[in-house]
This record gives structure tokens, C-alpha cells and sequence, in this order.
């Protein structure tokens, strides 16, 4: 059997910055497995600006931050396999992966960082009612139809959902020279930064409409018109405020999933709210010396954090893999919950021993908040009442735990993440 | 006296804001709640730009198209005739990012780049 | 030429039928589908089951033919290599006093035939299903209901057909028919005109209008509209039977049951319609399903582990009794019409009495080189890890995972293609090996497979359908059309 001190799944943002910050810490046997016929992942359609301010202070497209980061693969001559598919990992941190190549082959990894990313809604987990007619897409089959393979779903389009993706692409395709009607989003509000509003709606004369969703699709062989209605406070269809609009083309951007099959299987902890695994301080998943970063975690808004998260679960893995694999999941440390306006944190517990001077906690809000605070709470003491302008669903957030703070409060239990009016 | 309402794109608040223009000339700018939105009202209805990316023909590599971007932000109006000398490039692989694709496109001074590899076949 | 028999449509009835005259030597057959691909029709959105027969009046031809059917299954899965599963199933009442239904509904699966029937208390069928509701009360258990991949079934019956020699055109709509003076039937399509000596009117729901074009006794087939819900690979172990509900006039009712793939099914509704090609659901249909499900069993999380929604059409005739038999008034014109469920179920035996029939009436010898056996696509799926590396070897295809959610491989599509009546669109490779069947519903593998459609059979990838028709996938090139 192969032997490799770290195998990561994955090869797009979060696998590269892993294996790098692996390498970096000194791991010498690493390997990438990665599905797809090139490293990059989802980057690679990405084509778009608006990538990597926060990691190196200027605005890339997907490809060109991707790149950065293969560049450092390549240097540090990290192997990798392509068109590889893991198939299984087992709670031994065995990996079995395929290809057409090697065939079916096991590896036995002294730790193994999950990060497969995530997938869009599809259609029928939305159920909306109507014909199952050809020309309705996720936002990112059509991204990746347009960007990669050069070709057009269809000329007149009705997006639904407000995603970034979904916004993202009623800008390429209007520039692609289809005619983009109208983004309907559910919600009451847009998951998608108000950037992206801007600039991919608004510069196009595109109407978003907010509180509505798609009613009814019809063409029995391909697409020929959705209808959308309002939809009311309990989040049904309102009737009388039907609009049909004719097009060929409807794409979906109606929230991602975090891919856990694999991790499923596994046998690793799942967080319903997040859809991920849940992992400690260390990113370490509820199996030992199995790690999770970036979307497949948790999903992101911006690649920069999934980098940086994915460079402390390399570095981490490495240290697991130089501590002799050693199972230290009964020291689970001090719970981290989220409440009251907060959906979720990660990491879920921090063992003190183990975390750096600084951790990071990153956060969902389950609604909008105007003028609040973000409390941190040991215990019962509130420690930390940071006011915030605006808080969103679609904007992460995230507090900064001091290792000095949590030694300080020798027996703490719990931290808990809440959002407070005052 | 002239007046634009804008959407600002500084952070999730989104505040809409009243811009009041007399010649061109920016009166006053209202509805920001902080400095940052000023600062973008006043470029955006004076000198609006943005970055524009897109695809282009590719020959003679293992993909049919090319990612590509221009190196710098563009005047607002001139989005579609950038778009329409993009889309009557067509270079040759090989590919490499920063590549020029097309100069000075349509006319601003700035150079459409290519933004990934693409190497022969 | 003059066809022996033409077969109007390969659904599961007509591709059973043309199976079953295979077997004759010196027979002309051919089978005319307006749809892309077999099992485009009734057949391909169903339930699934293969019902045990207690459910049809007693000496219906109905109730004996879904008996046969069910009795066939287990030689024909063998031999066709179809996915079947005898898991049984459970008619479960929740009021009391609705009892005495599961003991007339016993008494009719006696008198139809059914084996092995049992009527079980409250405490033994929630041994059996503990995830049925606490109201339940009792149930019928039919240890001999089964499941069954109703596309496999399908298109097995076809593939088997072909290889003996039956020709299947496809995209080939009749449109009128009509027989000479010499008893000779002309039939117009769109692609020109088939003439035969037979015909076997095996139209679906368009099965009226071929019968009353030729017949003086008029039938009427209304489309009966099911919605159904799919739910995740997560599910399919929720209930490990078929879970009925107590029968009412306008069908079987809303059923939970896991699929032979590991989903679970829940459906269908019933809703009378009168256009034949409305397979849309309806907000409506759907969320009276939802409440309908919840009935008979506690806790489903359909809304959050759906997968898809889909709509069938049941040939509903107006007596609820199939029509298998010579049409008197226009000699050589058979009916195989008001094909509803228990239709799937009951395909073999309405193949082997129409065969019979055939027999009997042309005097047909069997042919000494008929092939009774197919060999289905390798489920790569469940193979061990040498079993898996002996095919990369042979065709390293099998080596490439396209379907991510159900673990398909490039091999396993290139064998769905390239075998007899391969597939040609993205929904006929899905019906063969379940590319895109899967969580994300074809949103990852699509334009993989487009690309394999595309270099294995030379269509352009603008003309790659989902379904045939109109149905094209992508429009046209970006910039202008260039390559």
C-alpha cells in the first residue's frame, strides 16, 4: 500500500493553501488528490474579479489566485494526481481513490484534510413545480458551460436566487449577449454583496426582486417561460402577484452544500446547521487525524479566508502527523456555541494546549442586525461587546479568541457567540 | 441641479445615497453613514470604472477558451465596446497569465491580459 | 418492405410484446416510438413496484396478469439482469374502523391468487416498521410485492427484442392508419410510411386515439396525473417495505417505498387531466403529497431531502380493465390499451399472452437461436477493488468517475451508448446507469457526459438533448459561434 504523511481531497483553494502550509511545516510526503483534470477547483471558472485583497492586497480573478497558490505546489514539488476520485476514506485514514491510470488504489495517510468544497442546491431539492424541460442550470454548471467550454445555455434568462454565483453570472451572460430579465430572490434580503448588486445588476438595468420566487416552469421539451410571484412573510406565493416572463434559459443560485459524502461515510460528526464536520481548535474533525477546511467546512464567502483556514489545517495535520498520530480526542477542551442571532461557530471547542496565541472563530448570523454588538461570553461574564453596523447571513463573521484571555479563566466551560442589541 | 441616487458598495450595509450634481461638479453627497461611502458616490458619478473579464477564442490548445481580463479598470460606457474587441480576438496557444491579448482596447489605453495558462496541443 | 407486426410505442408494454414475437421465426417486427429513446413515456415515471395483485377485481383480467406478471418477475430479472427486489409490502390502516377494508382487501388477493398474504396487528407491523405512524392499526403484508428499476425493465425488454432481431426506430410518430384492400396497414409518420400485415396498438395514453381511428367502439384513456417525490440516498432505508395506504376509488394512494437504488419514493397523487403530454407537477399536487405521505408514516423529511419532483401519467380507460385482445371490425389491429398500473407489474404477462396470441393465430414457430438473456451494464458501484482494477485494464474508462453522487463511470456510459438501442441523450444514459439520477440531479456530470455523447456518436454538442426534440442542452457557441 502507498504511504503518505498527509493526503489531501482536493485539490482547489483550500487543498492547495493546506498542502503548502503542510509543506511549509516541514511535512516531506504529501499528496493532493485532486477529480478534475487540472488543480484549482471551482477558481477556474471563476473568471471574475474580486479575489485575494485580503491575501495579497490586490484584486485577482479566480484563475490567477488559483495560480498563485499552484505556483507554490509546483516549487515545492508537492505531488498531485488528476482526474483522481477518493472513493473512500476509512477511520484508519485509509484512502481509496481511482483513476484510469493507477485504477483502484489504497493509501495509508498519517492524517488526511478534507477539502472537497461544495455544490449547489439543486432544482429538485428546491421542488419547485412545473415541466422538467432542457435550460434550467445551477449558476455554476452554466458558469462553468460559458466560461470553459464556450458555450452559450440559451439567449433570454431568468435567474433565481441571488447568490453571487446567480449574480455573477446574469453579468457574464448579459456581456455574453443574452438578455438577462430578472433575479428573484426569496429572501427579503440578497445573499450576494451589495458589490455585486452594483455592478452585475444595477450597471445592466437587471431587476432584482426581492420576497419572490419562481411559481411555475413551462416547456414540455425545452424551457419557454417561468412564472414568479411574491412570496409572503410564512415564505408562500402570494396569488395576484404572478408575473410570467418568456426565456429559454433559468439558472438556479439558491445556496451551496458543503460536499460531505465522503465525510459521511467516514463516520465523521456532522453540524446541521453548517453542513460540515464539526472540528475543534485544530480543525480536526471528530475522527483523529482527519481534518476539514474551506467550503467543505463550512461554506465562505471570500477565497482569502479559505485559504488562511486552510493554511491552519495543514499546519495542524502536519503536527498531528509529528506527534506520531497520536488520538487526543478525549481532550476536547471548551465548548463554543452559538446563540441568540449567531447560527454557528468554527471551530466548535478550543482545547487551550493546542491553539496558537490567536483563534480565529468565524460565525453566520441568521438574520440582519443594524447597529448591534457581537458578545463573546466565558461562561457567564460577558468578555467581548463589539459593535457592528450591519451584520448579515451572507456576510461571515468572526471573533478573535486570545490563548493569554482563556488561560486567565482557569475551569472555563463554555464560550458562547451571541448577537445582542446593546 | 441634478441628482443620482446610488447604491453603496462599501460593505453589506448598502446605503442608498443622494448624490446632488450641478455641471458635473458634486454639490453634496446624502445618506452615507460613513466616510467610505462619500468616497465612492463621488468617484462613481464622476468617473464611474470598472474591471471587465471575460472570454476569449482560443487556437491550438487543450481549451477552447481563454480567461481574460483587462489589466485595469475601464470608463463605465465603454463596458460593451470592450466587450466587442474581446470578443473579436482570437490568439494561439500557447498562454501564459499577464499575456496581452488585446492592446489598448477599444480605445482606453488599457490591455486585455490573459488571466491563466493555456498551454499548446 | 411489409412488416410482419408494427408495435406503436416502446414503453414497457410494446417493448414486452416485440420481446415475446423475438421468439418467432420468420416475423417481421418493428416498433415505432415517437419519443428519442425506449421508456419515454407512462413508462419511465412510475412507482416502481412490482404489486403483488390484491388490488384488482376478482377475475379481472387486470388482477390475473399482475399476478403472472409478479410471479414472472424473478426469472426475467435473472435472465434480462434487472434490479428487482422482493421487499414486500404493507397496506397499513390508521382508523379502526377501516379494518374490515384490509380483511376485503385480503379476501381478494385469496380469490386473484396472491401467495402468502397476512393480515398483522398493530405490534407486528410496527416490528416490522417502526417508523410507522402510532396510529396505525393493522396491515396487509404481501411478502411477495417487490421493487424494481422500471427504466432497466424497460429497456432490457427492448435491448433483448433488438438483439433478435426487432427494429426499434425511434423519433417516429404515427400520425394515421389505415389498411388497404388487401388487409395491408399503412401507417403515416413523420419519417414516411410503414406498411404491415399486424399491428399492435401499444400507445399509452394515446392508445384511444389509434384504437378509435380504426374501431367502432369507441374507448377514452384519461391521463391520470401522479406527482412524486424522490428523496435522498440518506432515506432509503426509512421503511424497508412498500408502505400503502388503504385503497381508494381513484387508485392505490400515496405509497412510501424504498427504490431499488437505495432512495426512497413517495407518491403518487392522483389528478385527472386531459392534455396527454401535462407531466408538470403542481404546487398543489406536491404539497398534497407531502401531507398524504406524513399519514402513514411519522417524521418524513421530505421537504428537506427531496432530490426531485416528477409527474406521471396513468392511461386511465374508462372501465379500468386493460384492453388486451383483436380489434373485430379491423382485422390485423390488436390493442394492448388502458395499460395502467398495475401495468409494470403485469408487462411480461400482457408480453406473453400477446405472444401466445400471436402464435396461435399466424402459427408461429419458435426460433431454435433465440437468445432469452442479456447482460446489463457492470455496476461498478458494487465491485471489489480487483474486480475493478480487471476492467480498468481492459478499458482504463472505467477507471474515470463521471457521475459523482451515484459513482458512475466513463466506462459504465460508454457501455450505456454504445450498447444495442444505446442511448443518445442525457436522460437515456441517466435511465441506463443513473448518471445524473443522483443528489445533484446532473448539475456536476451533464456537461461531462455531453462531451462523451459528443465524441463517442459524433452529435454536435448545440444538438445534444436531454430528452430528444427540442430538448437541446446549450444553444450555441460563445463569440459568435466559433470553435
Amino acid at each position: 500500500m502507498l504511504k503518505y504523511d498527509i493526503v489531501i481531497i482536493g485539490g482547489g483553494p483550500a487543498g492547495l493553501a493546506a498542502a503548502v502550509s503542510a509543506r511549509k511545516s516541514g511535512t516531506e510526503k504529501i499528496l493532493i488528490l485532486e477529480r478534475d483534470h487540472e488543480l484549482g477547483g471551482i477558481l477556474n471558472q471563476c473568471i471574475h474579479n474580486g479575489f485575494g485583497l485580503h491575501t495579497f492586497k490586490e484584486e485577482l480573478t479566480g484563475p490567477e489566485y488559483a495560480y498563485r497558490f499552484m505556483e507554490q505546489v509546483f516549487e515545492e514539488k508537492i505531488e498531485y494526481k488528476l482526474n483522481t476520485m477518493v472513493m473512500d476514506i476509512s477511520p484508519e485514514r485509509v484512502v481509496t481513490a481511482m483513476n484510469r491510470e493507477d485504477g483502484m488504489f489504497q493509501i495509508e495517510a498519517g492524517a488526511v484534510i478534507l477539502a472537497m468544497g461544495c455544490r449547489e442546491r439543486p432544482r429538485g431539492a428546491l421542488n419547485i413545480p412545473g415541466y422538467r424541460p432542457s435550460g434550467i442550470f445551477s449558476a455554476g454548471t452554466a458558469q462553468r458551460l460559458v466560461n470553459i467550454e464556450g458555450y452559450m445555455p440559451g439567449r433570454e434568462v431568468v435567474i433565481l436566487g441571488s447568490g453571487d454565483i446567480g449574480l455573477i453570472m446574469a453579468r457574464r451572460m448579459t456581456l455574453e449577449g443574452a438578455k438577462v430579465k430578472v433575479v428573484a430572490e426569496l429572501m427579503p434580503y440578497s445573499g450576494g454583496l451589495k458589490r455585486n448588486i452594483v455592478q452585475c445588476l444595477d450597471d445592466f438595468g437587471i431587476p432584482l426582486k426581492l420576497s419572490h420566487t419562481v411559481v411555475d416552469i413551462e416547456g414540455k421539451e425545452h424551457l419557454s417561460a417561468v412564472t414568479i410571484a411574491e412570496v409572503g412573510s410564512d415564505g408562500k406565493p402570494i396569488p395576484g402577484t404572478e408575473e410570467r416572463y418568456t426565456c429559454d434559459t433559468l439558472l438556479l443560485s439558491c445556496g451551496l452544500i458543503p460536499e460531505n459524502e465522503l465525510s459521511r461515510s467516514t463516520g465523521v460528526e456532522m453540524n446541521p446547521v453548517t453542513n460540515g464536520p464539526i472540528v475543534n481548535e485544530s480543525l480536526e474533525t471528530s475522527i483523529p487525524g482527519v481534518f476539514a477546511c474551506g467550503n467543505v467546512l463550512h461554506v465562505h464567502d471570500l477565497v482569502d479566508f479559505v485559504s488562511q483556514e486552510a493554511a491552519l489545517a495543514g499546519e495542524n495535520a502536519s503536527a498531528f502527523v509529528k506527534n506520531g498520530c497520536k488520538d487526543i480526542s478525549d481532550e476536547k477542551g471548551i465548548e463554543i456555541k452559538a446563540v441568540e442571532g449567531a447560527r454557528y461557530t468554527v471551530p466548535s471547542t478550543v482545547n487551550t494546549e493546542r491553539m496558537g496565541d490567536l483563534l480565529t472563530v468565524r460565525f453566520r448570523v441568521g438574520a440582519v442586525f443594524q447597529d448591534s454588538y457581537v458578545s463573546v461570553y466565558f461562561d457567564d461574564e460577558r468578555v467581548m461587546h463589539i459593535k457592528k453596523k450591519i451584520m448579515a447571513p451572507g456576510e461571515m463573521e468572526q471573533v478573535i479568541l486570545k490563548k493569554s484571555a482563556l488561560e486567565e479563566h482557569a475551569g472555563l466551560k463554555t464560550i458562547t457567540v451571541k448577537i445582542e442589541k446593546e | 441641479m441634478e441628482t443620482r441616487e446610488l447604491t453603496c458598495i462599501g460593505c453589506p450595509m448598502g446605503c442608498q445615497i443622494t448624490v446632488e450634481l450641478d455641471g458635473g461638479e458634486v454639490k453634496s453627497v446624502k445618506g452615507n453613514t460613513c466616510q467610505k461611502g462619500d468616497v465612492y458616490a463621488r468617484k462613481e458619478v464622476t468617473n464611474p470604472t470598472r474591471i471587465v473579464t471575460s472570454t476569449v477564442v482560443i487556437s491550438g490548445g487543450d481549451k477552447p477558451r481563454l480567461s481574460v481580463k483587462t489589466a485595469n479598470d475601464i470608463p463605465k460606457d465603454k463596458i460593451f465596446d470592450v466587450m466587442k474587441d474581446i470578443d473579436a480576438a482570437h490568439p494561439s496557444a500557447p498562454v501564459k497569465i499577464g499575456d496581452v491579448i488585446v492592446e489598448n482596447v477599444a480605445g482606453t489605453g488599457v490591455n486585455v491580459i490573459a488571466t491563466r495558462n493555456i498551454s499548446a496541443v | 418492405m411489409i412488416y410482419d407486426v408494427v408495435i406503436i410505442g416502446a414503453g414497457v408494454t410494446g417493448s414486452a410484446v416485440a420481446r415475446e414475437l423475438s421468439r418467432y421465426s420468420d416475423l417481421n417486427v418493428c416498433v415505432l416510438e415517437k419519443g428519442e429513446d425506449v421508456c419515454s413515456g407512462t413508462s419511465k415515471a412510475n412507482s416502481a413496484i412490482i404489486h403483488a395483485g390484491f388490488d384488482a377485481a376478482e377475475g379481472s383480467l387486470m388482477a390475473k396478469l399482475n399476478v403472472e406478471g409478479n410471479e414472472m418477475m424473478d426469472d426475467l430479472a435473472r435472465d434480462l439482469d434487472i434490479p428487482f427486489k422482493r421487499n414486500g409490502s404493507l397496506v397499513v390502516c390508521i382508523h379502526k374502523e377501516e379494518l374490515d377494508g384490509l380483511k376485503d382487501l385480503y379476501n381478494r388477493g385469496i380469490a386473484n391468487g396472491v401467495k402468502d398474504l397476512k393480515i398483522l396487528s398493530k405490534e407486528e407491523v410496527l416490528e416490522m416498521e417502526p417508523n410507522l405512524s402510532d396510529n396505525v392499526e393493522g396491515a396487509l403484508y404481501a411478502p411477495t410485492g417487490g421493487i424494481v428499476c422500471p427504466f432497466i425493465l424497460n429497456i432490457a425488454m427492448a435491448e433483448n427484442a433488438n438483439v433478435n432481431g426487432v427494429d426499434f426506430f425511434f423519433n417516429t410518430e404515427v400520425q394515421t392508419l389505415k389498411s388497404d384492400e388487401d388487409n395491408i396497414w399503412h401507417l403515416r409518420t413523420n419519417n414516411g410510411e410503414y406498411k404491415t400485415r399486424y399491428v399492435i396498438n401499444a400507445a399509452g395514453v394515446y392508445a384511444d386515439k389509434f384504437h378509435n381511428m380504426v374501431a367502432d367502439k369507441k374507448i377514452h384513456i384519461t391521463p391520470r396525473r401522479g406527482d412524486y417525490c424522490l428523496l435522498d440516498h440518506e432515506m432509503g432505508d426509512f421503511v424497508s417495505h412498500t408502505i400503502f395506504p388503504q385503497p381508494t376509488k381513484l387508485g392505490k394512494g400515496v405509497l412510501v417505498s424504498p427504490t431499488v437504488h437505495g432512495n426512497l419514493i413517495v407518491g403518487p397523487t392522483a389528478i385527472d387531466i386531459e392534455d396527454k403530454e401535462a407531466t408538470a407537477t403542481t404546487a398543489a399536487g406536491i404539497s398534497d403529497l407531502m401531507a398524504k405521505a406524513g399519514m402513514h408514516v411519522k417524521n418524513l423529511p421530505i421537504g428537506r431531502k427531496v432530490i426531485t419532483s416528477f409527474a406521471g401519467l396513468r392511461a386511465h380507460e374508462d372501465n379500468h380493465e386493460f384492453i388486451i385482445n383483436w380489434v373485430d371490425e379491423a382485422p390485423g389491429f390488436f390493442d394492448c390499451a388502458g395499460i395502467e398500473s398495475p401495468g409494470l407489474t403485469s408487462s411480461p404477462a400482457i408480453g406473453r399472452m400477446v405472444g401466445r396470441m400471436f402464435k396461435e393465430k399466424l402459427g408461429l414457430k419458435e426460433k431454435a437461436d433465440w437468445i432469452g438473456t442479456r447482460k446489463g451494464i457492470v455496476e461498478t458501484k458494487n465491485l471489489s477493488i480487483e474486480e475493478r482494477n480487471e476492467l480498468i485494464k481492459k478499458n482504463p474508462a472505467y477507471g474515470t468517475i463521471v457521475c459523482r453522487c451515484e459513482s458512475i463511470t466513463e466506462g459504465e456510459i460508454l457501455d450505456a451508448i454504445h450498447r444495442p438501442l444505446g442511448a443518445r441523450s442525457l436522460d437515456g444514459v441517466k435511465r441506463r446507469v443513473r448518471a445524473g439520477m443522483g443528489r445533484c440531479q446532473a448539475g456536476f456530470c451533464s456537461p461531462r457526459t455531453m462531451e462523451i455523447i459528443n465524441r463517442e456518436l459524433g452529435i454536435p454538442m448545440e444538438e445534444i438533448t436531454k430528452s430528444g426534440g427540442r430538448s437541446n442542452i446549450v444553444l450555441e457557441r460563445t463569440k459568435g459561434g466559433e470553435d
